[in-house]
């Protein structure tokens, strides 16, 4: 019933709207007919008014981004990447933004001051300029250059972001799937044991391949993802189902998960969890104790998407080392399941459990 | 209704006249007013003037635009209000809104989805290339209608068809197409992996791929219309910015939509038939695939090849409407007309080899990663030359703000606010963090989305005197730009900040998560700026049907302009002009010329009327055409013997009238 209400009074309202401007309509049609003169002028006052607006609208427009820009929230906005190569991405992203701020700022003056400065005049008449050779080539030029300065900076971060992992990374293999992440660690040897997904089951979610590899006997799993401070990492990263995309926002990480291709990205983290939140304690942050790193989807991947989310923690390097080791095996908590699979080459030091 | 005498317009271009009452080279030819003939199915349904299915693709296009802004409003309100009760939304959405008044999570995806489908293929890609190409291209190139009137019939109704599988596909038990625009299998491949992906993407591919047929008809017409029907003396050279926009754009779809249907047929087999060509060693639903040696990544390669030429196809007829209203308002030549041509061919070609700057980060070869940095920096450089040229466009003018003006001028700003983040995103090391966050949603709904958008406005704003024979009410047009234009501003101009903290695009809620629960008041303000740019559009909705029927009466030519379509009759029948086709003369810039009666020369002004204002080399011209007009009134007198067959049935036309 109250919907009703509501539209019946929206319905009236704009009925009510419409004969106004019909009314006024009528009127301006009434001038023209008394006074067939008026109309001569190309323009009327609405001319000025627009080309007023658009410095109105400049100086508005920039007023609150800049308001925007140095408020308290501009701290969250980028804050400082928790990664070797972040620093460098950082370092660019700011390049690449003020020089399109100047171009911005620049292209804007011109853009909405022109309408104000060159409005319709009745005794006026525009200047006719077809072209400028000097200008044009001038205009083209630069920002050429411009240009060639900045894709040249972004291609030296680029080639040192994507070559190949230093030879002491630590391996760590990330699996997509619906809707969630797992985490494998090489164990004692390092090593990351081969995968089948036709090996798959509910038991060994990542499709470990014991009888191919045996370096798959030491890996073992955990329920979030843990790094070391310091060291190179390199996530090896492959999805089970359909795409996903490793996103690690505060050290600057994306890599897509894709069936059937693994893929790879190496950082180094520099900050422990602890020294971000000493960081925004230093800076009286309300937010600082809730800080905490994550590893969130950015590949549409069905309904929980958004909920497909990781805890990312990065630990001193000794610390780590420390809970790596204390960490069991795979295999060694599901020595009846690989019985059952009936796989042939268990170690003896697990069949006897 | 394939009538003989238009299409005789066309051929006979060789075949002139000098009519010496009307000072001008006319088409010897027989013109009948073919509105008297048919009866409605044929005049307004089933029509093949090109007038008749511009109209016909402009009122599809405000209703899919409608419906596709209507949708990003519902999830818009999902994301800056997650609390809210979205109760009252059960009438339109019933059981996607659940009992305790939530959206669906799965809807939402499918609304995203539905929402970029239909604006970028519905309504900027045949909403603005149907509406504007249709009607401008023979009204401004001089010709009696498209070169196949049936085949253009076609591609209105083949568009309308797969419209309609599309809206039916709103309405299914599972939903529609819900794994985003981009459809990236496996998503969009496996039923299991989201209900969307059952039947609702079939009728999107069914519909895509009608889609695709209409929109190459289309093309195919524009591109051999502009080729072989322009009026004697419409050269290349003197072709209107507008023209060559929809020219180069047809051209670039068709290069470019084959792929996309390909890419679509290709999912059609892994779907039901089950090949492998996008599918690989997947574990879902609890059972191993067979599926091996697919490659999901061939998808986004064949996908981008038709999705970034596509982003011009959007842009460019919009560059092109905001070209000609922008010289027309200003009372000025459109500044450097061939650097404006050349940047939109040098535009096309580039946006053929640029499309893996979307999958920097999909585990393609960080070397492929830098040519398609690379090359993409280098659609830079047109793209700065034509915002450039528009400013100085306006240097020095005598600028008249009507309404498409106004959205002509927004459209400069928006181009060139949503280009400059694309530097950003073009560099591949940036677009780590970047990609497929609220930062690339604000990039191309400027560059793309607003900026196309302000581009179809301005068009209707411009030439709906000619279309309707009608004014728009100029008021309520300055109303509806201003909060458009702030509007946009504010919805899209916020995202920046929230793209560059991280937060990732198609989250249907992100208050759960930390790194991105900070902006909850941020997203609060877009949301609520979005539903007052909507409803600010039913101005313009109001105002564009009022106008239609109890607008004013408009002027022959109502912004003194120099193209052609102004030199029609008030309301141009099947034919468009009475009588001969007019010559043209003169480039359609000539605003403004130093020495010249009024601001303006239409083009099909000779050079000999105008011994005031002409140039030296135009003084050259003006020799030239006595001559012809010597030799003109020569062929008059005796006529030359018939060469073919076509020329002979035109020249017997000819002496019956």
């Amino acid at each position: 019933m109250n919907g009703l209400l509501i539209a019946a009074v929206g319905v009236l309202f704009l009925v009510l709207m419409a004969l106004i401007y019909r009314v006024f309509m009528l009127v301006r049609v009434a001038k023209d007919v008394k006074e067939p003169n008026a109309r001569d002028s190309r323009v009327g006052m609405s001319n000025k008014v627009n080309s007023i607006l658009f410095i109105v609208f400049f100086f508005v427009l920039f007023t609150s981004i800049f308001a925007y820009g140095f408020s308290e929230k501009v701290k969250y906005i980028l804050p400082e990447a928790s990664s070797i190569h972040g620093i460098e991405i950082d370092f660019l992203f700011w390049l690449t933004t003020s020089v399109v701020f100047f171009v911005f700022i620049v292209t804007h003056i011109l853009l909405f001051f022109f309408p104000y400065v060159y409005r319709y005049q009745e005794h006026k008449r525009a200047t006719f300029i077809p072209h400028n050779n000097q200008l044009e080539i001038a205009w083209t030029i630069v920002p050429a250059i411009v240009l060639t300065a900045l894709v040249v900076t972004g291609w030296t971060v680029w080639s040192d972001i994507t070559k190949p992992a230093p030879e002491d990374a630590l391996a760590i293999e990330v699996m997509g799937k619906q809707f969630n992440w797992q985490v494998r660690y090489g164990g004692k040897d390092g090593k990351i044991g081969k995968s089948n997904y036709m090996k798959t089951d509910g038991t060994n979610s990542m499709g470990m391949d014991f009888e191919a590899d045996e370096a798959n006997y030491d890996d073992f799993m955990y329920n979030e993802l843990r790094l070391p401070k310091g060291r190179p990492v390199l996530l090896k990263i492959r999805s089970r189902d359909v795409l996903h995309s490793v996103f690690l926002p505060h050290f600057r990480v994306k890599m897509d998960a894709v069936p059937g291709m693994p893929t790879q990205f190496w950082f180094t983290p520099t900050k422990t969890a602890e020294d971000v939140k000493d960081e925004l304690r230093a800076k009286d942050d309300p937010n600082a104790e809730a800080f905490e790193y994550r590893l969130a989807c950015t590949e549409i991947c069905g309904g929980s998407h958004f909920a497909m989310a990781m805890k990312v923690s990065v630990l001193e390097a000794d610390e780590f080392q420390k809970w790596y080791d204390s960490e069991e095996a795979w295999a060694s908590k599901n020595v009846d399941y690989l019985k059952e699979q009936g796989i042939k080459n268990i170690p003896s030091n697990l069949a006897s459990k | 209704m394939a009538d003989t005498t238009h299409q005789a317009g066309g051929q006979d271009v060789q075949e002139l006249r000098y009519d010496v009452e009307n000072h001008g080279f006319i088409h010897e030819e027989h013109h009948e007013d073919h509105e008297h003939h048919g009866n409605f199915w044929t005049n307004y349904i089933f029509s093949t003037d090109h007038k008749v299915i511009a109209k016909q693709f402009l009122f599809t296009a405000i209703f899919w635009a409608l419906v596709g802004v209507g949708m990003s409003v519902i999830f818009r309100l999902q994301l800056g209000f997650p609390d809210a009760d979205l109760s009252f939304l059960k009438p339109i959405l019933g059981k996607w809104v659940d009992a305790s008044g939530k959206l669906d999570k799965e809807f939402y995806l499918a609304l995203v989805t539905m929402h970029g489908t239909i604006m970028v293929f519905f309504v900027l890609t045949a909403g603005l290339s149907g509406t504007f190409s249709n009607y401008l291209i023979p009204l401004q190139i001089g010709a009696r209608d498209m070169a196949s009137g049936f085949m253009n019939m076609l591609s209105y109704w083949l568009f309308a068809i797969a419209g309609v599988i599309m809206f039916y596909s709103l309405f299914i038990e599972t939903g529609p197409a819900s794994g985003g625009w981009v459809i990236y299998p496996p998503l969009s491949a496996l039923p299991q992996a989201m209900p969307g992906s059952g039947l609702g993407m079939t009728l999107w591919l069914t519909s895509m791929a009608i889609f695709i047929v209409s929109t190459l008809l289309g093309g195919i017409n524009y591109i051999s219309t502009v080729i072989n029907l322009r009026t004697r003396g419409m050269s290349f050279n003197r072709l209107p910015l507008t023209i060559w926009a929809f020219f180069i754009t047809a051209i670039i779809g068709l290069l470019s939509f084959p792929v996309l249907f390909s890419a679509a047929l290709l999912l059609i087999f892994d779907r039901s038939f089950g090949t492998s060509f996008f599918l690989s060693d997947i574990y879902i639903g609890g059972e191993a695939l067979p599926n091996q040696g697919g490659s999901a990544i061939l998808f986004q390669h064949l996908f981008w090849f038709l999705g970034h030429p596509e982003v011009y196809i959007v842009l460019l007829p919009a560059l092109g409407i905001s070209s000609e209203v922008i010289a027309a308002n200003s009372r000025k030549p459109i500044f450097g007309y061939h650097a404006m041509i050349l940047s939109i061919i040098g535009i096309a070609v580039l946006s053929f080899i640029v499309w893996a700057h979307h999958m920097f980060v999909t585990g393609m070869d960080p070397f492929l990663g830098t040519i398609f940095m690379f090359l993409t920096l280098i659609i830079a450089v047109p793209s700065a030359v034509k915002a450039f040229n528009y400013i100085t466009t306006l240097w020095k003018g005598n600028l008249v703000f009507t309404p498409a003006m106004l959205f002509s001028i927004g459209l400069v700003s928006l181009f060139i606010v949503g280009g400059l983040t694309g530097i950003h995103l073009a560099s591949a090391a940036i677009d780590i963090q970047l990609h497929d966050t609220y930062f690339v949603v604000a990039h191309f709904h400027l560059v793309m989305g607003s900026a196309s958008f302000f581009g179809m406005l301005a068009g209707i704003y411009h030439w709906f005197p000619k279309m309707f024979g009608r004014m728009m009410d100029v008021k309520l047009g300055y109303f509806h730009f201003w909060t458009t234009f702030i509007g946009v501003y504010a919805i899209f101009f916020p995202m920046h900040f929230i793209g560059v903290a991280g937060f990732p695009r198609r989250y249907y809620s992100h208050t759960s998560f930390e790194p991105f629960g900070l902006f909850t008041d941020l997203n609060m303000f877009i949301s609520t700026a979005a539903i007052l740019t909507f409803v600010a559009q039913f101005v313009f909705i109001f105002n564009f049907f009022y106008s239609m029927f109890k607008g004013r009466l408009a002027p022959a030519n109502p912004w003194k302009s120099n193209t052609l379509e102004w030199s029609t009759p008030r309301f141009p029948g099947h034919g468009n002009w009475v009588g001969a086709i007019p010559q043209v003369f003169r480039w359609p810039y000539d605003y403004s010329k130093p020495g010249a009666k009024d601001d303006f020369i239409p083009q099909h002004i000779p050079y000999s009327e105008t011994p005031e204002s002409n140039l030296p080399f135009e003084e050259k011209l003006a020799t030239l055409e006595k001559q012809q007009k010597q030799e003109g009134i020569k062929i008059q007198k005796t006529p030359k013997a018939p060469t073919s067959e076509s020329s002979k049935t035109d020249l017997d036309e000819g002496e019956n009238v």
